[in-house]
């Protein structure tokens, strides 16, 4: 397959305008010594109806129809057909960053209407179109904190994902920020150890739901943050902010988080986006993009990407962040999904995913098998004990169609022992009774 | 502009001021379960105020966001020669392949035997990049471009910090994208900027004045933003390993040299690629893309976790090299993207990848020659994928800057080219057409462009205010900065 549609006939016309007699003479700018004189060692080109057939073989070599109970950062939520539909439009997905307002509305309205939807769901006043994902917008929120206090150490809960702490770590390498770790205790965090730790931080990082799923309590952490003139950096999962309260009504400064739950496919991990949001007294500071409503020469009112004085592109190693592509298509589908969902749907989710974790923790503690890692109050994933290998329950369950949740030893030798299931409101009772009497007959 | 993107198109409400508040598009299936005391069970930590979301029908969204896209220009509405960008089309059977249920469905923490195809093709991409880059270890795991560049530097710095080696700047000509120094910045070096000579290349005397043993590297973009081959890349690289440092290939252009030149055997030692250029996937507004960095052994063992390995036994699984810098993201990467990215690959193969840089290297020429006297050149040489005119001349006589004749071509149903960038030219107007337009198309842009150079002549007033038809006009940014709008509130 090749996608060039130049005849050889318009090939030669274009080699003679150029004055050259083949495209060989063009290449000549590069000199010999690093010129590529054999073909590339890979396999010839396809057709597509045996590349087809190659691609789909690879993606079905993958286990479906699995009932999962996998979450951890992404999850199997449903996702409405219209979604899709939407998104496959060519006008939103071939189009580049809207550097040029004029033919770019289509993408810009979106994105302020998602920034509109994020700034509703977290509580705050501001969000950009988007970042990489999570981990990496709560690294952002980080770095903006400093910027910010002028102070150099932040404090991160060991209660947040194991992966967004590696990435903090990878990043605080570059001596920008110092980071320091506060206990977890119970699932959540340690807030006796975190009154000790926060002297002179830049800010507190807390995950709420914790990684375990545990629902900390903001308003405590916020206050403690604050008494030490920290910012208070609160990820979320957006997909319960219907029902569990917003971030921003509890003191927090920045909120971000992994926006796939909000209409993305899993796709093994990513693309999804991470959303960020924070309040108006730091917009100067805020990293990525952001789209603002404005008007044309003749008063019509359009959107345009705005204060690009922060952004690489202008203010280069002054630039608040390096990013320049987002996830910017991640963002439209967040915004066409909660369009879709609504009020009432989103919180109708959040309520059907929270359910669904108590039933099964509850009937997976009644078989004796399990029991609960901590007494936190969780929404839409939990911890528990296994009382038995970990790694057999998994594969056995596996054999009979099952994901039986994420074996936590794969992180630390803290969690050995432990696995943690989340529940979506895709799981029916049939599935979870199914699981918990297979469970139960191992 | 076709027809749908004139200007009589009208202008839509926000979502949120569409549909009725009892309107619903997805209902939520009653709870086979027992509900639950949302406030006890969450801790007392129930939202009291719901969040102000849209209330609307299917029928609504399916037509304000088709209305959207029809005041929306992408690949597929028309030509895109925006520099640096490599706008080509996006092939469609890599849509379809991403959407696949066994990749679109997969859970990043499935176990490894339940995903072979997914980590397979993930090690097969790898393999591929190595392979055209010249440079043998791959991480897929960068979401971008400048994701990409940040984990690169990230790497060399461990690099030389594991040879005890502290070093505190990093080098960059003064042709170089933006992210190169915000990069650098967020990696906690410091820039030291070296000048271009006057044949667009680095000027070899000032990057000799600039290197010791603090430098950490250099960021070389080649072909760089000109469009123009580095002439001296071998010397370059030499004297930038001579104290030691690394040459690092910021792989934005690498489209211009597939199958025909390698980064690895120019003597660099990393270079990131962006999957969403060379490799046909699309844009997305803005994202998501894929940034995957290859590197030399040397370097391999540094690269974040996980990479994918093949067993002995044919099997795949995700491992951490062993002395990783750690993650720079959650799980393994935009593997959506990489999908499409092997797909794109496979399709092509060897010699259709080669074809690729020879027809967007022909095509660019030919847009240059077709140009040149109209338009001044920056640099008279043979160009790669890519060329920079300078609208000097026409500011001079006529008092008509390039962003006129940027937005007056967007009346021609043509997207500007990249605009005031590269930085050191005057004006600039940097042109990469792709190899993946018909010469109609080219030769409808020179056209396009001639007649603006007409204009400018005639009219240079009517430039100005240009665009005309388009769904709105120049859009007023110093309100958007001083009074910033960035989120509907409803009304109090």
């Amino acid at each position: 397959m090749r996608f060039i549609p130049v005849s050889c006939e318009q090939r030669e016309h274009m080699l003679h305008a150029v004055g050259v007699r083949t495209v060989d003479e063009l290449f000549e700018v590069i000199p010999a010594d690093v010129r590529l004189t054999r073909p590339l060692d890979l396999p010839d080109g396809m057709s597509e109806i045996d590349l087809a057939a190659q691609i789909e073989a690879l993606a079905s070599s993958n286990t479906s129809g699995l009932v999962s109970f996998l979450g951890a950062g992404c999850y199997d939520h449903y996702i409405p057909a219209i979604v899709d539909a939407v998104v496959s439009k060519p006008a939103f997905f071939t189009a580049y960053t809207p550097y040029q307002p004029e033919i770019s509305q289509g993408t810009l309205q979106a994105i302020y209407e998602y920034q509109s939807m994020i700034c509703s769901l977290t509580g705050m006043d501001v969000s950009n179109a988007s970042m990489y994902d999570g981990a990496t917008a709560f690294v952002e929120a980080a770095l903006m904190a400093a910027r910010f206090t002028k102070r150099h150490r932040v404090v991160v809960s060991a209660a947040a994902h194991p992966e967004w702490l590696e990435v903090l770590a990878t990043y605080a390498e570059s001596g920008m920020i110092d980071v320091v770790t506060c206990p977890a205790v119970g699932g959540r965090t340690d807030v006796d150890a975190l009154a000790e730790l926060v002297t002179d931080a830049a800010a507190v990082l807390v995950a709420s739901p914790s990684f375990l799923g545990c629902v900390e309590d903001l308003s405590v952490i916020g206050d403690i943050a604050h008494a030490a003139g920290a910012l208070f950096v609160v990820a979320a999962n957006p997909i319960l902010l219907g029902v569990m309260e917003a971030p921003g009504v509890l003191g927090a400064d920045i909120v971000v988080g992994e926006g796939q739950p909000l209409g993305n496919a899993m796709s093994f991990g990513g693309p999804g986006f991470g959303f960020f949001a924070c309040r108006q007294q730091f917009i100067r500071q805020l990293p990525g993009r952001v789209v603002g409503r404005t008007s044309d020469v003749d008063g019509r009112p359009g959107f345009v990407l705005t204060m690009q004085t922060r952004e690489q592109h202008i203010r280069r190693e002054k630039a608040t962040s390096n990013i320049c592509s987002n996830q910017a298509l991640n963002a439209l589908t967040a915004g066409v999904y909660l369009a879709s969902v609504g009020m009432s749907g989103l919180a109708g989710i959040g309520r059907s995913c929270i359910a669904r974790a108590h039933y099964l923790r509850d009937a997976l503690i009644a078989t004796g098998r399990f029991s609960a890692a901590n007494a936190a109050p969780f929404a839409n994933e939990f911890a528990l004990r296994y009382d038995g290998d970990v790694a057999a329950m998994q594969h056995a369950m596996l054999e009979r169609g099952f994901l039986a949740g994420l074996d936590l030893s794969r992180f630390s030798s803290d969690y050995a022992g432990l696995v943690l299931f989340a529940v979506t409101e895709k799981r029916t009772r049939a599935q979870m009774d199914r699981f918990v009497g297979e469970v139960v007959s191992l | 502009m076709s027809e749908h993107m004139k200007r009589e198109a009208v202008l839509r409400p926000l979502i949120f001021e569409t549909g009725s508040p009892e309107s619903r598009c997805i209902e939520s299936p009653a709870l086979d379960i027992p509900d639950v005391d949302i406030s006890s069970v969450l801790g007392g930590f129930a939202r009291a105020q719901q969040p102000h979301l849209p209330h609307v029908t299917e029928v609504e969204i399916a037509r304000h966001y088709e209305h959207l896209a029809s005041v929306n220009f992408g690949v597929d509405s028309g030509f895109y020669p925006l520099g640096s960008c490599t706008m080509k089309y996006n092939p469609r059977i890599d849509e379809w392949a991403c959407r696949l249920p066994g990749f679109a469905g997969a859970h990043p923490y499935q176990p490894a035997e339940t995903v072979q195809g997914a980590l397979g093709l993930m090690w097969g991409l790898q393999e591929a990049l190595g392979e055209i880059s010249g440079l043998p270890a791959v991480s897929l795991q960068p979401a971008a471009g400048a994701h990409g560049e940040l984990t690169a530097l990230m790497a060399i710095r461990a690099y030389h910090v594991a040879n005890g080696d502290v070093r505190a700047r990093v080098i960059i000509p003064d042709s170089a994208h933006g992210t190169n120094p915000a990069t650098v910045a967020m990696c906690g070096y410091s820039v030291t900027q070296v000048p271009s000579n006057e044949r667009g290349g680095v000027d070899l005397e000032a990057l000799k004045a600039a290197l010791d043993t603090d430098v950490a590297a250099i960021m070389l973009t080649n072909p760089n933003t000109l469009g123009l081959f580095e002439e001296n890349i071998s010397e370059i690289n030499r004297l930038v390993h001579e104290v030691g440092a690394l040459a690092f290939c910021d792989g934005a252009n690498l489209n211009a040299i597939l199958g025909r030149a390698r980064p690895g055997d120019m003597g660099f030692d990393a270079m990131h690629i962006n999957l969403h250029k060379t490799f046909a996937t699309p844009h997305g507004g803005g994202g998501p893309g894929a940034g995957p960095v290859c590197v030399t052994e040397a370097l391999a063992e540094f690269l974040p976790g996980p990479v994918i390995a093949r067993d002995s036994d044919g099997s795949f699984m995700p491992v951490t090299p062993s002395r990783s810098i750690g993650r720079v993201k959650s799980f393994l990467g935009n593997f959506g993207v990489l999908v499409r990215a092997y797909t794109y690959i496979c399709a092509l193969g060897a010699e259709g990848i080669r074809d690729v840089a020879e027809q967007a290297v022909l095509s660019a020429n030919y847009l240059k020659e077709r140009l040149r006297g109209t338009y001044d050149l920056a640099y008279d040489r043979t160009c790669m994928h890519e060329f920079v005119l300078s609208g000097e001349r026409q500011r001079k006589q006529h008092g008509v800057r390039t962003l006129d004749m940027a937005k007056r071509l967007l009346d021609h149903g043509v997207h500007p080219p990249t605009v005031y960038f590269p930085l050191i030219v005057h004006e600039a107007i940097m042109i990469e057409p792709t190899e993946t337009e018909s010469l109609e198309v080219l030769d409808g842009f020179v056209d396009a462009m001639l007649a603006i150079a007409a204009e400018v002549e005639a009219d240079p007033e009517m430039l100005h205010a240009a665009p005309y038809t388009t769904p709105v006009r120049r859009l007023d940014e110093a309100a958007a900065v001083k009074q910033p709008d960035l989120a509907w509130k409803p009304a109090e």
